[in-house]
């Protein structure tokens, strides 16, 4: 400054304030933009309103309530056998695992307990419901940064678990297939070889994607230190999943809870990444779905034998208590707080569904991005609607 | 509800409660513990006055430092029962008193949440009573970000206030839906319309009028 004359000083300091004015004038004016609820990149009737400086996001807040079907009401006046069909329905790709922290709430209330035979293949689909519904993530991951082939491939690829959860249970999305105290039937003659060879397929597709998006070098600069989630942030809102250990909080319910189901029974390995950012998220999910495959081989190598129903009375009452019963489902950590009075249904189910958390950190985790990083971060945190609006 | 109460046992994983129960000291009102050695669920029942503080408590000095949830319960019999049953048959009055679940309690609403350790993956339940003139409890919002959003919903389903929360928008329904869905008193209008008919269909089974039968 000191080397300009007074002129040139004043000049530059009244450029400086109408450059000012201009940024006060942008920020009070503003842009809102309206992102959906009809929107290619939310997946469904997600509507994201956020304000904007020019390309910077000032202030976003998604809007819910598109899709909610009031389940917690409507379960009040289902008897216990019928809410499984209800909650099948909260998170669409991943059915079967919906109904398996309900059903074991409503075990623990009764003090009963799978055959273990039941067990193990309750986690096998459970694993199922995984793959089936995280390899439609990271093709799903493609789209949104334009790459169109990995989306074909998962598709593809979806298809032959999908097959094995409808050769299983009968149903390709919705199986409605746990009972309170076991399972509706057992394996189909077959399946078993039919399934390693799937998860031997599946673990190639991974392989595909791992080397279609993780090496490319767009997909790196969209996602490294893009939506980078703190820690401490990500437990007090509640990330569970994916996006926790993204944030390098290892924790998975599935090694870190008791409950009667098969996973403490193999060794397998909880994947973390301690960046925090999008890309750490979609790899963790990339590694999990490989990880399930090998879930599902280690079970099938020990499934015992037996039956699949324990001894339980036709009319089914759940006396009187609280239970709280939480599983890593493919979205992260979805619970059930299952009141009882003793009679054919629940008194109130609370259902802590996990879209609903992860999604609740958009407001603060969208200030300061720019607009294109909207979608990434959005895809990144992995949402399904009817898991955030039940 | 008097229900059964496990004695603490030092060393066990049960002692957890003991720590809770020290830590907030006059806060508790009521605690109750269930479950199988090692895999112990707790639930404790605080003043409504220390609700924030007590989260605050648990996250500061014992490492609670994940926030699960956060809901309420509204305690009082449906007066419409639960619209299964036949419309052939008079129906018996519904007994209208209400019993609190797990850590007991005297009002007809509750809050209730959950805090996890996620270094210990000891989980517990927390209540509150609701006043059922005030209708408000104190807002997390300042201790667990998280808690937004819950609070929000509860508010618009059951219609209890968290005093301190900055924006209590509705969730779900449009601003100008007129009551409290969650509400035990609020109708499943499908069911008083048109009565389920699932209940009425049911025939007897071939074979056995018993109600005792495993798989076959």
């Amino acid at each position: 400054m000191t080397m300009l004359g007074d002129r040139q000083q004043l000049a530059y300091i009244a450029s400086q304030a109408a450059d000012a004015r201009v940024n006060v004038e942008l920020e009070t004016e503003g842009m809102t933009l309206n992102i959906g609820p009809q929107h290619p990149a939310t997946h469904g009737t997600l509507r994201i309103i956020a304000r904007l400086d020019g390309e910077q996001v000032l202030w976003a807040e998604p809007s819910c309530g598109y899709m909610h079907r009031g389940y917690e009401k409507l379960t009040e006046v289902r008897t216990f056998p019928q809410v499984t069909a209800l909650i099948n329905r909260i998170d669409w790709l991943g059915s079967f695992a919906n109904e398996v922290p309900f059903i074991l709430a409503a075990e623990q209330l009764m003090g009963i307990e799978a055959p273990p035979r039941a067990q193990w293949i309750r986690t096998i689909l459970f694993e199922l419901s995984r793959i089936a519904n995280v390899s439609l993530f990271l093709g799903d991951l493609g789209v949104q940064l334009g790459a169109i082939t990995p989306v074909f491939f998962a598709f593809r690829d979806r298809e032959y678990v999908l097959n094995l959860i409808e050769g299983a249970t009968g149903g390709r999305f919705h199986p409605n297939f746990d009972r309170i105290g076991g399972l509706k039937d057992d394996l189909p003659a077959g399946w078993i070889d039919e399934t390693r060879a799937v998860m031997r397929k599946m673990r190639k597709f991974c392989d595909e994607i791992e080397g279609l998006l993780f090496g490319n070098e767009i997909f790196e600069a969209r996602t490294r230190g893009i939506g980078v989630i703190p820690r401490d942030v990500a437990l007090q809102y509640g990330l569970s999943g994916a996006n926790l250990r993204g944030s390098g909080v290892d924790w998975d319910l599935r090694r870190d809870q008791k409950l009667p189901m098969a996973w403490d029974k193999i060794d397998w390995k909880v994947w973390t990444h301690p960046d925090g950012d999008s890309y750490a998220r979609c790899w963790i999910r990339l590694q999990e779905v490989r990880e399930s495959t090998f879930i599902v081989e280690k079970l099938l190598d020990s499934l015992p034998s037996g039956p699949v129903m324990a001894k339980v009375p036709r009319i089914i009452k759940v006396p009187e208590g609280e239970a709280w019963v939480a599983t890593e489902n493919p979205l992260g950590e979805m619970g059930y707080y299952v009141v009882s009075k003793g009679e054919l249904g629940p008194f109130r189910v609370k259902i802590r569904s996990a879209s609903f958390n992860n999604i609740s950190i958009v407001p603060w985790l969208l200030k300061g991005v720019y607009v294109p990083d909207i979608i990434t971060i959005l895809a990144s945190l992995y949402f399904i609607l009817g898991d955030i609006d039940r | 509800m008097p229900l059964p109460q496990k004695p603490s046992e030092k060393g066990s994983p049960l002692s957890s409660l003991a720590e809770i129960a020290a830590v907030l000291g006059d806060a508790v009102e009521e605690t109750f513990e269930k479950g199988p050695e090692g895999n112990v669920d707790t639930w404790v029942r605080v003043k409504t006055s220390a609700w924030r503080e007590v989260a605050e408590t648990l996250r500061e000095k014992l490492g609670y430092d994940y926030f699960c949830f956060l809901s309420a319960i509204d305690w009082m019999p449906s007066p419409y029962g639960r619209g299964e049953e036949d419309p052939t048959v008079e129906r018996e009055p519904i007994d209208p008193t209400i019993r609190q679940g797990y850590a007991g309690g005297s009002t007809r609403m509750q809050v209730f949440a959950r805090l996890v350790n996620h270094r210990t993956h000891h989980g517990v339940t927390l209540k509150a009573d609701v006043p059922d003139d005030a209708m408000t409890v104190d807002s997390w919002v300042g201790v667990f970000a998280g808690a937004n959003w819950h609070e929000r919903e509860t508010h618009e389903m059951f219609g209890i206030n968290f005093a301190g929360h900055p924006d209590l928008r509705n969730m779900y329904l449009p601003s100008d839906f007129e009551g409290h869905p969650l509400r035990k008193d609020f109708p499943l209008l499908a069911r008083i319309v048109k009565p389920w008919p699932g209940i009425v269909d049911v025939e007897p089974l071939p074979g056995g009028g018993d109600d005792e039968g495993g798989a076959e």
